[in-house]
């Protein structure tokens, strides 16, 4: 092949891309209180506003527990989309008024990444947000991006944890209130700070018959009027214990046992140790983020036109330490419950495993594997929570970390004796909700783009032969397979 | 040349294989990566193994299969690879591959609908038919990086991670030492094996080697039942159902981009994601309602030529460079050996590999990136 030519690379991205299907001033991720709100103000100051909010999803995505830890404790309701949609509506009349306020409202459509130039990639016609309803996915351009998607339940690994009853406050709280589609009647919660007990007197208030709080500490952790509100109704404080696993059948849970040794019958048992901020999609992005352990997490710190606000920006400063909170229920968690404990859900990952480094069940495992651990791989390096899913595949599943990646960095940050801010948390990347390929697919994608599509770099003398080079075959080979400059 | 010390530049497939070659040889190794091992190109790519057009080829293929037993890690890899055409055109080229490699005495079969189906379940019948590569095939690279580590380390070679290689101390036309921020390295032979990295720590040798940077992507889904093939090319992308079950994939436009000494800041995947899925749900129909649940991209750098560069140079005397222009993860068995080979004996033992030095590019024009277009979007 001639070295020295003039030419254009025809394989190459630049310019091939479609362009967005629409343009917003602002875009709002969203439809709690605090994405209305931001979507409501931006419209009233004359901007084009879109605003977004996954729910209601598909009953197959919350089995999924997308986008929170529904712990499969959802009524069959929630497959009928058209009901849900109306529960929504109705217990959100703030909704009825953003629209009347001009902003351009999409229920049930998901915003799965967020795109635009920097380090590494200058082809992005502009910053676009991906979007996806059920039927297909699309994206749009945005002067501002307003991030308001809340926040998370942390998930606490215990053994039978993976089983249906086994959920988080937010979801619970979002099927009590927005899908009026909670599946479970005695509900023993786990954690005594506000979102616990606001939790547990929403649920009793819904007539849920709440069977206790379990606290780890010594006493309740929330705010003191909340305490007084949680033992006026009768509900019962377990103090300075922890739960030691769950029982179940066929339908899930069926009884919670604690660290004293006591059996309480229920059917969900609700993780309400705290809420993450959802940042999967600043993540996602490459955004800025810092560690805040009064706000619940890392936090989104702003950036010129992303911003965030409600949970996603942070939980309410009131003093109290989240990080050491947690740390402490993982801590007694870890110690009362046996190695063989399911850390990552969707692949089966055991703490011993994580902990070991060890591969896959699938994989066998050589005299040479069993002797690494994360002892032997911290000679090398601190711990790093991606390399260690690639070699353990924790937080690799379908759920992508959502129920364990804070999980994991608590667990790296014991074992390594470091402090929880010191371990990374395994990246999240676009899509950061799992979508079906037909959906995710661009089927009108534009003819350049098709025109630039070769399997790799084009380079016609990449795959030659080495027998074949400076024979004819190698100017078949290159008629046969090449196009533009290259022939 | 046993108890001498190679310090090896790059901790991915290429330098750890070379490292891990070098430790088996009795040598003393020291690998010194930016980061860990595996971060760029090799713990990012498709996990291909088939590289027919290399002269490692033949080296590639013996090593593979023995490839968990010797690194005592697992690998992860799969023998076989199919190609299925999804438009009539593709039939064409497809074919045309196949009589290549039938000429070449590469073992392949031509597989009609129906075969390929067997072969490939989640596969529809509107392919054209297939052609079976009774060879090559695909590994985890992400297991692969690990395993050449660890094995490294079990013969006693040393990995130095977080460390930045900054520069280079030479004395009497040999490089003498191996500098990062907070150390020096001594050393009595240098293997460059920094990906795109390498252009800039060989220019503060004094030598060109031109090379460009480009992004890929690919994408992966949620795990398929297991297919009784799962090398699965064609219709322009490449990729592989992973033991686990998932079909990770890959191919389409690269962005090329300007590098520094410090490396890649990020590695960003893009809405090509979606160009991706709709060609897999093309590829393998019977998968399109599976869920995509990650995207991804990596930098790799290509020669003019699109062929790797593994030399020893003359000048100074002790400096194997080692690219694998893009195509270096199922290669890296046998480009370990080849650098194993420059570094102890001058010369690679097992194929000819001239066609890779880097005096090929000697007529090379300063401006070649430009002329060709392999330029960065401004
Ligand atoms: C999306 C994608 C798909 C691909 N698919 C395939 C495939 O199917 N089959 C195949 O064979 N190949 C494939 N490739 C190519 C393959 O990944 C690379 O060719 C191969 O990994 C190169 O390995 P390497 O060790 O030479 O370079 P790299 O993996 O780039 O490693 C270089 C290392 O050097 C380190 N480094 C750089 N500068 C310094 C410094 N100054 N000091 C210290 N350390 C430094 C880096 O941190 C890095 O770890 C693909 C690549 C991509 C991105």
């Amino acid at each position: 092949m001639e070295l020295n030519f003039t030419g254009t690379d025809i394989c190459a991205i630049n310019g091939t891309r479609s362009a967005p299907e629409a343009h917003y001033n602002t875009v709002v991720v969203g439809a709690g209180p605090s994405g209305i709100a931001a979507a409501i103000d931006a419209a009233k100051a004359g901007l084009r506003v879109l605003l977004v909010d996954e729910n209601p999803v598909s009953g197959a995505l919350m089995g999924n527990d997308v986008p929170l830890y529904f712990g499969g404790r959802m009524t069959a309701a929630t497959q009928n989309t058209e009901r849900m949609l109306e529960a929504i509506f109705m217990s959100m009349p703030a909704l009825e008024t953003a629209m009347d306020a001009g902003v351009e409202l999409l229920l049930g459509t998901t915003a799965w990444g967020v795109y635009r130039n920097g380090p590494g990639v200058a082809s992005l016609p502009e910053q676009v947000v991906g979007l996806a309803d059920a039927e297909r996915s699309w994206i749009v351009g945005f002067d501002n991006i307003i991030l308001a998607t809340g926040g998370r339940d942390l998930a606490m690994a215990f053994p039978g944890w993976n089983q249906p009853g086994v959920m988080g406050a937010a979801a619970l709280q979002m099927l009590l209130t927005r899908y009026e589609a909670f599946a479970g009647r005695r509900v023993l919660i786990i954690g005594s700070h506000d979102l616990a007990l606001e939790t547990a007197l929403l649920a009793k208030e819904r007539g849920i018959d709440v069977v206790g709080l379990v606290e780890v500490r010594a006493a309740p952790q929330g705010r003191s009027e909340l305490i007084t509100k949680v033992e006026a109704a009768g509900i019962a404080l377990y103090c300075g214990q922890t739960i030691a696993s769950a029982k179940g059948g066929i339908d899930g849970v069926e009884s919670a046992t604690l660290s004293s040794g006591a059996e309480i019958a229920c059917d969900t048992i609700c993780v309400a140790i705290g809420l993450i901020p959802s940042i999967e999609l600043v993540d996602a992005m490459h955004g800025e983020r810092a560690l805040n352990a009064q706000r619940g997490g890392y936090i989104p710190q702003g950036e010129a036109t992303v911003s965030a606000v409600g949970d996603c920006a942070g939980l309410t400063d009131t003093g109290f330490d989240h990080i050491a909170y947690r740390m402490e229920w993982m801590r007694a968690l870890s110690s009362v419950s046996a190695d063989d404990t399911i850390i990552c859900q969707c692949e089966e990952v055991t703490r011993a495993d994580l902990i070991g480094v060890q591969p896959p069940n699938y994989l066998t495992r050589p005299a040479p594997m069993c002797a690494r651990s994360l002892e032997t791989l911290l000679d090398d390096g601190p711990a790093n929570p991606d390399q260690i899913k690639r070699l353990t595949r924790a937080g690799m599943g379908v759920c992508q970390g959502r129920r364990c990646r804070d999980q994991v960095a608590m667990l790296l940050a014991i074992e390594a004796d470091k402090p929880f801010g010191t371990i990374p948390l395994a990246s999240h990347r676009a899509p950061v909700r799992p979508l079906p390929l037909k959906i995710l697919a661009e089927w009108d994608e534009p003819a350049a783009l098709d025109a630039a599509w070769d399997v790799w770099f084009g380079i016609p003398t990449q795959w030659v032969p080495v027998e074949d080079l400076n024979t004819p075959y190698q100017d078949e080979h290159r008629e046969m397979l090449y196009t533009g400059m290259y022939k | 040349m046993s108890g001498s010390e190679v310090v090896i530049v790059g901790g991915g497939v290429t330098g750890l294989s070379a490292g891990w070659w070098l430790a088996r040889s009795g040598v003393k190794v020291t690998v010194l990566d930016k980061f860990i091992v595996g971060w760029e190109a090799s713990g990012r790519n498709g996990g291909g193994a088939s590289h027919y057009a290399s002269p490692l080829f033949d080296e590639e293929q013996r090593l593979w299969p023995q490839m968990d037993e010797l690194l005592g890690y697992p690998t992860e890899h799969q023998k076989g690879r199919i190609l299925i055409a999804m438009t009539e055109r593709q039939w064409e080229q497809y074919r045309f591959i196949a009589e290549r490699h039938k000429r070449l005495n590469h073992p392949v079969e031509l597989l009609d609908v129906k075969q390929v189906q067997e072969a490939v379940p989640l596969a529809g019948d509107n392919c054209f038919g297939g052609v079976h590569y009774k060879f090559g095939g695909h590994a985890n690279p992400q297991r692969s990086v690990q395993a050449y580590a660890w094995a490294l380390q079990d013969l006693g070679g040393k990995i130095i991670q977080h460390s930045p290689v900054t520069g280079f101390e030479t004395a009497g036309g040999k490089v003498t030492a191996v500098k990062t921020a907070n150390a020096t390295y001594g050393c009595d032979s240098v293997v460059v094996a920094a990906g795109p990295q390498i252009p800039q720590l060989m220019a503060q040798l004094g030598v060109n080697v031109p090379l460009a940077a480009a992004r890929a992507e690919m994408i992966i889904t949620e795990p398929a039942p297991m297919m009784p093939l799962g090398g699965v090319d064609g219709h322009k992308i490449y990729g592989r159902q992973t033991m686990r079950g998932n079909l990770a994939y890959g191919g389409g436009p690269h962005e090329w981009l300007d590098m520094d000494a410090t490396g890649p800041a990020a590695r960003p995947s893009t809405p090509l994601a979606r160009n991706l899925a709709k060609r897999l749900a093309e590829l393998l129909p019977k998968a399109a309602h599976l869920n995509v649940i990650r995207s991804w991209a990596g930098v790799i750098e290509n020669s003019p030529d699109g062929r790797p560069i593994i030399d020893r140079l003359t000048s100074p005397d002790n400096v194997v460079v080692a690219s694998m222009s893009s195509v270096g993860f199922g290669l890296s068995p046998a480009s370990g050996h080849a650098i194993r080979d420059l570094v102890i004996d001058g010369k690679c033992s097992f194929a000819d590999i001239d066609i890779l030095k880097l005096s090929r590019f000697d007529n090379l024009e300063s401006d070649w990136r430009e002329k060709r277009g392999w330029m960065p979007i401004t």
